[in-house]
C-alpha cells in the first residue's frame, strides 16, 4: 500500500495532467456553450503541455540556460520538453484564435453562443 | 555532395510555404490562382521526376534539415512511394483548383480570395510534410497547419452553415490532436526520441525485452485514434458530410481527395518506421482497424443511399471509402497495406474528380444540389456528365477503372497470405456487399443525371475551359489506374519494402 | 415496413418523390398535421440522441483518463536522471550546443537551430491562423450590417472624445517600458531565457494597451493593413530564406560561412538572432491583429 501511495506521490504531477485532460476532454465535447467549449480546449492542451514539462524534470537540476560556463549534462533539466511545449503553446493559441472567430461570427448572426439552439435555428430557417 | 535530386523534397516543401507566405501580397484572387497551379504543378513534376529517378536506382534517401544528423536534428525520409504519392496530390490539388475555378471566384468574396489560396499552398505543403517527415514531431506541427488550412478552406464559403460546420470539424479534429499529442508526450517519455529510425530502435529493444509493453500498446493506440478522428475513420466520421457536403467545390474535392489520405500517409509511416508492423499486430491494434474499417465500408454506404444532397452524397461515400483503406491496413500484411496505398491514389483521383464534375453539374443547373434537381443535366454539359459516370462506375468496381484495380487488390491481399479464416472471408463478403451498395447509390444518380426528365430550368451557360482540363486530366488519371496498375503497384512494393 | 422501404427507393429511383433534405428548402408543402407530427418525432429524436451522445462522451472520457491513469503508472517514475529521456540527444545538446549554436539558451539553441524546421512550421500556424482570422473577420458585407456600421461609427466618436485622463497619461508612461522590455527579451533571446516567442507576446501586448486607451486610430497612423501585411510575410519570408540556407548547406556537407562570435554576447550565436527578431516580429504583429480584428474587423 505505502509502494502504491509512494508511487502515486512521485507521480502527482502525471496524474493531475491525465484529470486535467480528462476533464478537458469531456467539456469539449459535452458542453453547450461555445466559449466554454474553448476553454474547455484550453484545459486539455495545458494538461498535455503539464505532462510534457513534467517528463522534462529532473531532481535537483536547473533550467538548461548555461550559467557560469558549466557545460555538464548532469547540471541541466532535458530542454527537449520544454521545447516542444513552446511549440504546443504557440499551437494552441492560433487555435483558439480561429474558434473564437468562429464563435463571434455565429453569435452576430444567432445571437447566442449556445450550440444547439444554433443548431435548432439553423433547421429552422429553412423550414 | 550529395546528388542534386536529393534537394528536391526540400525545394518543394519551401516553395508550397513561401508560395503560401506570399499570397496575400498577390494583387487579387486572380494572380493567386495562377500562382497556386503553378505551384502545384512545379511540385507534382518534381516529384514525378524523384519519384522516376529513386525508382530506377531502387534507392531512398534521409535528408538532414540543418547541420545535424539524426537524434538530434530534423530529417526527412524519402522513397520513390513517398515522391509518387505527393506527385499525384499535388496534380489533383491542381486540378481540383482548375475545376471548381468557377465556383470558386462566385462563393468567396473577392477581398478573401487571396487567403483562401494561401489555405492550399499551406495544405499542399503538410501533404508533403506529412509524406517525408523522418520526424514526428514536425509531424504533429504539420497535422495541425493541416487542421487549421483545412478548417478555413470550409469555412471559406461564409455562410452560417459553413461555419457552423466548420465548428463541429474544429472540436472533432482538436480532439484528435489532443489524443495524437498525449501519445507524443508518452512515447517520448518511454524512448527519449522523436526522430523515427532511433524511434524504432528503442521500440524494438524494449519489445525484446519486454519491458513497458502496456504504455507502448496505449501509445500507438492512441496515435492510431488520433489520425483515425482527423481522417474519419468509421465511428469518428460525423462531421464529415457537412463540412465536406456544404464546402466550395475546389473545397470539398481538395478535403475529401487530399488531406484525409495525409493523415493517413503518415499513420501508416509511423506503424512501418516507428512501431515495426509485426509489433502493431502483435499489439492488435490492426485488429481494431480492421473491424472500424469493415463497419465504415457498409454503413458509410447505406448512409450515403439515404442522402438526396449529391455532395453530402459523396461525402458519405468517402467514409466507405476511406474504410476500405483502413481495412487494408488492418489486415495487418504487406500485400494489404499496398492495396491501402493503391485505394489511397486512386480515391485520391477519382472523388475529386466526381466532386468537381458534380459541381459543374450543378453549375448547369444553376446551384441545384437534390439529385432529384439534377436530373438530365448531363445533357447540359456532357463532359461533367461523362466524367461523373467515370468516376461513378470506378467507386462500384468497373474493371478498367480504377476502383476495380483497389477492390482487386484488397481482395487479393485478403486471400492470400498468413491471414486467419475468419478475417479473410469478413473481407471478401464485406468487398462484395460494399460493392454492391456503392452500385446501388451510384448507378441511379448516374441514371437520373443522363435522364431525359429535365428537372431544371434549362438555359444555356457559358462553358468552363478550366473544368474541361481538369476532368479530362482526373480521367486520364482513373483510366492509367485502370490498366497500367502493374508499375504504379511495383513502385508502391518496392516503397513499402525499403519504409 | 419492408414494402415501404421498398417503395420509397424505388420512387427514389425513378425520380417519382421529391427529395426530403432538411437543409433545402422543400417546396411540397405536407398537410398541417403531418406536419406537427413530423416535428414532435424530430424533438424527441434529438433529446434521445443528445442523452445517447451525453452517455457516450461520458463512457468514452472515462475510459480514456482510466486507460492513460493506468500507464502512468508503468511509465518511468517522475525527477529520476536515470528515465530513458535523459539519454545522447539531451547530452548532445547541452554540453556542445554551446560550441554548435553558440547559444546559450539551450532551449533557444533547440528550437531554432537544431529542430529550425519544427518551428518554421510554427510560425506557420500562426500565420495561418491570422489568416484565417481575417478571412473571417475582415469587414466586408457578408458580416457587417448597416445597424452595425452606425453603431461602430458612434462608439468611435466615443472613444475619441471621450478620453480617459488617468489610462492615457500610465499608458504613455508605461508603453515605452513595455516595448523596451519585449525588444530586449527578442534580443536576448539566445543568451538569456525569452525568444522571440515571449519577446513578440509582451509587444504585442504593449499594442493592445496602447490602441485601447488612444482607440485604433491612434494605431493605424503607423500600423495599418499594408504594414501589417509586408511586416509579416517579410518576416517569414526572411526565416524561410535563412533557413533554407542554412538546411541546403548543412544537407549538402557546405561550410555556412556564418560566424557563430563570443557565446553570451549580443551578436552571437549566427542565425538564432536573426531568426528570433523575425519570430518576434511575426508574433507581436499577430497577437495585435487577432486584438484588432475582433474588435474592429479590420488591422
Amino acid at each position: 500500500m505505502s509502494a502504491f501511495l509512494e508511487k502515486v506521490i512521485s507521480l502527482r504531477f502525471e496524474i493531475a495532467a491525465v484529470i486535467l485532460f480528462g476533464i478537458g476532454f469531456i467539456n469539449l465535447l459535452l458542453q453547450k456553450n461555445l466559449i466554454k467549449k474553448i476553454v474547455g480546449f484550453n484545459v486539455m492542451d495545458s494538461s498535455v503541455f503539464l505532462l510534457l514539462a513534467s517528463q522534462g524534470y529532473i531532481d535537483g537540476r536547473i533550467a538548461p540556460i548555461l550559467t557560469n560556463g558549466i557545460t555538464e549534462a548532469s547540471h541541466y533539466v532535458n530542454p527537449i520538453p520544454a521545447g516542444l511545449v513552446l511549440t504546443g503553446i504557440v499551437v494552441s493559441v492560433s487555435v483558439s484564435a480561429f474558434f473564437l472567430a468562429l464563435v463571434q461570427r455565429l453569435y452576430k448572426h444567432y445571437h447566442t453562443v449556445n450550440f444547439d439552439e444554433i443548431m435548432v435555428l439553423a433547421k429552422k430557417k429553412v423550414d | 555532395m550529395q546528388p542534386i535530386y536529393y534537394n528536391i523534397p526540400f525545394v518543394c516543401i519551401f516553395l508550397c510555404m513561401v508560395g503560401g507566405i506570399t499570397m496575400p501580397l498577390q494583387k487579387n484572387g486572380k494572380t493567386a490562382y495562377r500562382t497556386t497551379i503553378g505551384v502545384c504543378l512545379t511540385v507534382s513534376a518534381l516529384c514525378a521526376v524523384l519519384c522516376g529517378i529513386l525508382y530506377f536506382k531502387q534507392e531512398s534517401f534521409v535528408y538532414m534539415m540543418g547541420h545535424f544528423p539524426a537524434p538530434w536534428g530534423n530529417e526527412l525520409y524519402v522513397g520513390p512511394l513517398e515522391a509518387m504519392l505527393t506527385s499525384v496530390f499535388a496534380l489533383v490539388m491542381a486540378m481540383s483548383l482548375m475545376g471548381g475555378k468557377e465556383t470558386l471566384f462566385e462563393d468567396i468574396l473577392p477581398l478573401k480570395q487571396k487567403f483562401y489560396f494561401t489555405m492550399m499552398c499551406m495544405i499542399l505543403a503538410s501533404l508533403l510534410a506529412l509524406s517525408f517527415t523522418n520526424d514526428i514531431f514536425t509531424g504533429y506541427v504539420f497535422i495541425e497547419i493541416s487542421t487549421l488550412a483545412a478548417c478555413a478552406i470550409v469555412m471559406a464559403r461564409d455562410t452560417e452553415k459553413t461555419i457552423a460546420a466548420t465548428i463541429r470539424y474544429l472540436v472533432i479534429s482538436l480532439l484528435g490532436s489532443g489524443l495524437f499529442m498525449i501519445g507524443l508526450a508518452m512515447l517520448y517519455c518511454v524512448t527519449g526520441h522523436l526522430l523515427m529510425p532511433q524511434l524504432l530502435e528503442r521500440v524494438l529493444m524494449l519489445d525484446a525485452t519486454n519491458s513497458y509493453t502496456i504504455p507502448l500498446t496505449v501509445v500507438c493506440g492512441l496515435l492510431s485514434i488520433g489520425m483515425g478522428i482527423k481522417s474519419a475513420m468509421f465511428p469518428f466520421h460525423a462531421w464529415l458530410p457537412q463540412a465536406h457536403g456544404g464546402a466550395t467545390t475546389s473545397s470539398s474535392a481538395v478535403l475529401s481527395g487530399l488531406v484525409l489520405k495525409g493523415y493517413i500517409v503518415f499513420l501508416i509511416r509511423i506503424y512501418y518506421r516507428v512501431f515495426s508492423i509485426s509489433i502493431v499486430r502483435s499489439m492488435n491494434i490492426t485488429d481494431v482497424l480492421f473491424v472500424f474499417g469493415v463497419a465504415g465500408m457498409i454503413l458509410g454506404s447505406v448512409m450515403a443511399m439515404h442522402e438526396e444532397h449529391i455532395k453530402r452524397m459523396l461525402a458519405y461515400s468517402s467514409i466507405a471509402q476511406i474504410g476500405y483503406i483502413f481495412m487494408g491496413i488492418g489486415l495487418g500484411t504487406d500485400a494489404g497495406i499496398m492495396a491501402a496505398f493503391f485505394q489511397i491514389m486512386a480515391h485520391a483521383v477519382t472523388k475529386p474528380l466526381l466532386f468537381v464534375s458534380a459541381g459543374r453539374l450543378s453549375e448547369v443547373s444553376h446551384h441545384e444540389k437534390s439529385l432529384y434537381r439534377l436530373r438530365g443535366t448531363a445533357r447540359g454539359d456532357k463532359l461533367a456528365g461523362v466524367a461523373f459516370t467515370l468516376g461513378g462506375l470506378s467507386m462500384v468496381g468497373i474493371p478498367l477503372l480504377a476502383g476495380f484495380n483497389a477492390k482487386f487488390f484488397f481482395a487479393g491481399a485478403a486471400a492470400g497470405g498468413s491471414i486467419g479464416g475468419v478475417k479473410m472471408w469478413i473481407a471478401i463478403i464485406a468487398l462484395c456487399v460494399s460493392s454492391v451498395l456503392n452500385a446501388l447509390y451510384y448507378v441511379p444518380a448516374i441514371f437520373s443525371i443522363w435522364s431525359s426528365h429535365i428537372k431544371y430550368d434549362a438555359q444555356p451557360v457559358k462553358a468552363n475551359h478550366g473544368f474541361r482540363v481538369a476532368a479530362i486530366v482526373l480521367m486520364i488519371g482513373v483510366v492509367l489506374q485502370g490498366v497500367a496498375a502493374a508499375p504504379i503497384m511495383r513502385v508502391i512494393q518496392l516503397g513499402i519494402s525499403m519504409l | 415496413m419492408k414494402k415501404n422501404i421498398w417503395a420509397n427507393f424505388s420512387s427514389w429511383v425513378n425520380g417519382t418523390a421529391e427529395g426530403k433534405d432538411p437543409y433545402e428548402i422543400s417546396e411540397k408543402v405536407q398537410p398541417r398535421e403531418e406536419r406537427k407530427r413530423f416535428k414532435l418525432n424530430e424533438e424527441q429524436k434529438m433529446h434521445l440522441f443528445n442523452l445517447q451522445y451525453k452517455i457516450v462522451a461520458a463512457v468514452v472520457c472515462l475510459t480514456v483518463v482510466g486507460v492513460l491513469l493506468y500507464t502512468l503508472f508503468q511509465l518511468p517514475l517522475f525527477g529520476d536522471p536515470r528515465n530513458p529521456a535523459v539519454n545522447e540527444v539531451v547530452e548532445r545538446y547541452v554540453e556542445d550546443g554551446l560550441k554548435e549554436t553558440g547559444a546559450v539558451n539551450m532551449v533557444a539553441g533547440m528550437i531554432l537551430d537544431y529542430r529550425a524546421f519544427d518551428t518554421f512550421g510554427e510560425s506557420s500556424v500562426l500565420f495561418l491562423a491570422v489568416t484565417s482570422v481575417m478571412m473571417l473577420l475582415l469587414r466586408d458585407e457578408k458580416n457587417i450590417s448597416k445597424e452595425e456600421d452606425i453603431q461602430e461609427a458612434h462608439e468611435r466618436i466615443i472613444e475619441r472624445e471621450a478620453s480617459d485622463p488617468i489610462l492615457r497619461y500610465v499608458v504613455s508612461l508605461v508603453m515605452p517600458c513595455i516595448l523596451l522590455f519585449g525588444i530586449y527579451v527578442v534580443l536576448n533571446g539566445h543568451i538569456s531565457p525569452g525568444g522571440g516567442f515571449s519577446g513578440g507576446a509582451i509587444m504585442g501586448a504593449g499594442f493592445i494597451l496602447y490602441s485601447a486607451a488612444f482607440g485604433t486610430d491612434a494605431v493605424s497612423k503607423f500600423f495599418n493593413m499594408k504594414t501589417f501585411r509586408t511586416i509579416t510575410s517579410t518576416a517569414l519570408l526572411c526565416y524561410a530564406a535563412s533557413k533554407a540556407y542554412s538546411f541546403y548547406t548543412g544537407a549538402n556537407g557546405l561550410p555556412t560561412g556564418i560566424p557563430l562570435g563570443t557565446p553570451g554576447a549580443i551578436l552571437s550565436s549566427g542565425l538564432i538572432l536573426v531568426l528570433d527578431v523575425c519570430v518576434g516580429l511575426v508574433v507581436a504583429c499577430t497577437m495585435y491583429g487577432f486584438y484588432s480584428l475582433f474588435a474592429k474587423g479590420e488591422i
